[in-house]
């Protein structure tokens, strides 16, 4: 009959400091969790977008007005970090509709695509955030 | 692998479907405005309603409007899933969601066509 005191003991793996400072989350799951959060930025930021749309057409002034307003350095700051979370969601996409392909799916592959999907997409940020301002 | 038809019951299959193929369309519309904008002339008022003013750019941007609201309304949902535990505060999430959804793609059209 198995003793309790025979058991191995388990690892406290989950301990607050375990998680933060000896498991670590492996490069494609920092894409994926990437992928999510900046989904999440996303659609919370539709309304602002599409207000800023709507102003940016409805009249000459409001055009000047949206111009001025993206000029602002928290709203800038905003509008870069948005376009990173498109960026990076975008090519994070295209490489989830690879794996759904089963392209990619061996490790060191999907090693180098997170790695690539990391620097072009804050690649793109860097240069749309040049070309805007 | 399994077969698994994509119509009838909700295998869940249809909502996966779904999130990818928006995928597709709002990408190739994304390209599409990227490569117009940054080829054409600096950006004034006038560019920028020329633009939008154009019968392809109004429908391709209801399409992507349309992509969005599916693909958002699937991708907030696996959110509220994965970390909203108490049912009525889910649902009361899900149900904010799909008025705001439901909301800006009302706006779209009005931006659109005004």
């Amino acid at each position: 009959m198995a003793n309790a005191t025979t058991r191995r003991p388990r690892p406290k793996y989950l301990s607050l400091p375990a998680l933060l400072f000896e498991i670590r989350l492996p490069l494609p799951g920092w894409v994926s969790i990437l992928h999510r959060i900046s989904g999440l930025m996303l659609f919370l930021a539709i309304v602002w977008m599409l207000y800023l749309l709507d102003r940016s057409l409805a009249s000459e002034d409001g055009f000047e007005a949206v111009r001025r307003y993206a000029g602002l350095l928290p709203v800038k700051l905003s509008l870069l970090v948005l376009i990173w979370a498109f960026c990076h969601h975008f090519f994070a996409g295209i490489r989830y509709l690879f794996l759904d392909l089963d392209k990619g799916v061996d490790l060191p592959t999907a090693r180098l695509t997170s790695w690539a999907v990391l620097a072009a997409s804050l690649a793109l940020t860097a240069w749309l955030g040049a070309k805007l301002w | 692998m399994v077969e698994r038809v994509v119509t009838g019951a909700h295998y869940g299959l249809r909502d996966w479907l779904a999130q990818r193929i928006t995928a597709v369309i709002m990408a190739v519309y994304t390209v599409i405005v990227l490569v117009v904008l940054i080829n054409g002339v600096p950006i004034s008022y006038a560019v920028w309603t020329d633009l939008f003013a154009q019968g392809w750019m109004r429908v391709a941007t209801l399409l992507f409007a349309a992509s969005l609201a599916w693909h958002a309304w699937v991708g907030m949902r696996d959110i509220l899933m994965d970390y909203v535990k108490p049912a009525g505060v889910r649902l009361a999430l899900e149900v904010a969601v799909l008025l705001v959804i439901a909301g800006t793609l009302g706006w779209t059209v009005q931006i659109l066509w005004r």
